[in-house]
């Protein structure tokens, strides 16, 4: 089952007349772990919002979970994302008057999912934030916050975790334990993985890499199995 | 964590421009509620400068005129009553108690009244209140007087000062004095924020042997400006009314005095108007400026509201959000302000009473304030939303990048 379907899609910025993706064709399987890289400015944050539906191309049809979403208003669209995607974003984008539970636990006030306890007792302690959990997310660090806008991602455990450089503020443990919590879950949920790094060493461990150079203005690209 | 909370914390996060939007509301508030509060205090102490007297009776004249120049000290007496048909009146079987009015002197500036201890007895103003006399006692001798609070308050008299009375004016100093026989304060009256406050009281025979020449006898006055009267029933009124205007030989005048200041105060209904335009631009501009605050914390909430809006939060969550956060900032206001409404009417009503004479309406909270705290209500619900109107034609995108 194809996850996302994408076809004729082109995308540019507002005021530019570049066009900075031109991808005729990109479909993603279920299971499908993927490792999206390429040099920076090639557009891979931007792919990956649009697969979140934060950003609209001006030219493509993309179905995401057989859904399309040209077809969703902006507020479906939130709502869709609220209850499918789990989105770790570059700049983190935690609420900063709220602690880290209640930042974690914020996707549960608007996608109507039940918390589950067990899930979110196994984040907080495989990404070393159980001793921090009641502290405002304004007097974390960097690391921290990084490790707690991952959790947000992944508690509700959604059927498509997107993960834009999620590792960049990271140390070498916090690294390991968040990608094994990353795998254990989306193995056991048999999530979709869209994975964008610049961390090389990190790409054996996915089941698909993605060159977004070769991917980009190529014809009718087919993906994984 | 629900809608509530996330309100209320946000709120907290932004204590410091939360508190100058409180501060301008709480400001303009005040503000609106003292512009009411004047506005209804002069209304009371306009029409309820006299109360429990039936009927205001004189000599054929204008009706607005006797009650101007009985109760308001405004204008003169063209003409008077004799004492003759005061007396029938007085012996009338349906009038339960009269007060004589005899006026035409003053002292320095204000008004004296000649009439008798009836006055303190029955004269009432303002739902029924007595006169009460601050300290001293009432005149039961010639050449005694009892004085108002604001004309002891003004030219500082006290028990026991001698004052001379002016002939014929009631306006400032006049050249004919009645310096031979001078007064004594025996008696300083409460305040009642009426024109009682501004006149000095005498029996009338004191008035007639100021006007008597010397080693002439006192009698009875031979004549009285105006009366006051009320009758057993309420239900005699109109009957009395009506034969006092046919009274012969002597033409007269009866008027119910209610009657005759609402339609005063009717034709004086441009100053009501004024008063209460003034009290709706107050809140206008306090309105306004809650707005411009709602604007500009629209700009440093962009990011905020769309990290709640890329987590699944639809629009009418971010409308809620922001309802409720300018309601619980509304309704904080409107409680700080009536708090403060609250101790400034402790504080000043005294002061205002004997400075301005202004005696301020008891009513803390009346129909006009609800009606004002409903509208800050919803038109604050209204203003704040626009912010969040705005923020439903951005994209996404655009608040993430902020």
């Amino acid at each position: 089952m194809n996850i996302f379907e994408i076809s004729d899609l082109k995308f540019k910025y507002a005021q530019s007349s570049q066009t900075v993706l031109d991808i005729p064709q990109l479909n993603i399987k279920q299971g499908q772990s993927i490792f999206l890289y390429g040099p920076s400015g090639s557009g891979k944050s931007t792919l990956l919002e649009i697969l979140a539906a934060v950003t609209q191309p001006q030219a493509g049809q993309i179905k995401i979970l057989s859904q399309d979403m040209s077809a969703l208003s902006a507020s479906q669209k939130d709502q869709f994302r609220s209850k499918h995607i789990g989105y770790i974003f570059q700049q983190f984008n935690l609420i900063p008057y709220l602690s880290v539970a209640e930042n974690i636990n914020l996707p549960f006030l608007f996608n109507q999912k039940k918390k589950n306890e067990k899930i979110y007792s196994r984040l907080i302690a495989a990404l070393n934030i159980k001793n921090i959990e009641h502290k405002k997310v304004n007097q974390l660090s960097i690391g921290q916050q990084q490790r707690v806008a991952a959790a947000r991602a992944l508690v509700f455990q959604p059927e498509i975790i997107l993960a834009d450089e999620p590792t960049s503020a990271l140390d070498y443990n916090h690294r390991e334990s968040f990608i094994k919590i990353l795998f254990e879950l989306s193995a056991e949920q048999n999530s979709t993985l869209v994975f964008v790094s610049h961390d090389m060493t990190l790409k054996p461990l996915f089941n698909t890499a993605l060159d977004l150079t070769a991917l980009n203005k190529a014809k009718n690209m087919e993906v994984g199995g | 964590m629900n809608i509530f909370r996330l309100a209320f914390k946000s709120i907290q996060f932004r204590l410091f421009s939360t508190a100058a939007i409180v501060f301008s509301l709480v400001i303009s508030l005040l503000l609106l509620f003292s512009v009411e509060k004047i506005r209804k205090s002069v209304e009371e102490n306009f029409t309820q400068t006299i109360s429990g007297v039936d009927l205001i009776v004189g000599p054929r004249t204008g009706s607005l005129q006797l009650v101007l120049y009985s109760v308001f000290n405004i204008g003169q007496a063209t003409n008077n009553v004799s004492y003759e048909s005061y007396l029938k009146y007085t012996q009338h079987p349906t009038v339960e108690w009269t007060i004589p009015y005899s006026l035409g002197d003053g002292h320095r500036g204000y008004r004296v009244v000649g009439t008798n201890q009836d006055f303190f007895k029955f004269y009432k103003y303002r739902s029924k209140q007595n006169i009460v006399l601050q300290s001293g006692q009432i005149f039961n001798d010639l050449q005694q007087v009892v004085i108002g609070q604001q004309v002891a308050g003004t030219l500082n008299y006290k028990i026991g000062d001698q004052i001379v009375i002016a002939h014929g004016s009631t306006t400032g100093d006049s050249f004919e004095q009645h310096d031979k026989k001078p007064f004594t304060v025996v008696g300083v009256m409460a305040a009642t924020g009426t024109a009682l406050d501004q006149s000095l009281y005498i029996s009338l025979e004191s008035m007639e042997n100021l006007h008597a020449e010397d080693g002439e006898t006192i009698h009875q006055p031979t004549s009285i400006t105006s009366f006051f009267l009320k009758t057993k029933s309420r239900l005699q009124i109109l009957k009395l009314q009506r034969e006092i205007t046919t009274n012969k030989p002597e033409p007269m005048l009866a008027v119910i005095p209610g009657v005759v200041l609402s339609e005063l105060w009717q034709s004086l209904s441009q100053i009501d108007f004024v008063l209460k335009l003034i009290s709706f631009l107050v809140l206008v501009v306090g309105l306004i400026g809650m707005m411009i605050s709602f604007m500009t914390s629209l700009n440093e909430r962009r990011r905020e509201l769309s990290i709640l809006r890329a987590l699944g939060a639809n629009i009418n969550f971010m409308m809620g959000l922001v309802l409720i956060e300018s309601v619980i900032i509304i309704i904080f206001s409107l409680s700080l302000s009536l708090f403060f409404k609250f101790i400034l009417e402790l504080l000043l009503t005294g002061l205002i009473q004997n400075q301005y004479g202004l005696i301020l309406s008891s009513e803390f909270l009346g129909f006009a304030e609800y009606i004002m705290m409903g509208s800050v209500v919803a038109l604050g619900m209204v203003l704040s939303l626009l912010p969040a109107m705005i923020y439903r034609y951005q994209s996404l995108k655009d608040g993430l990048k902020v």
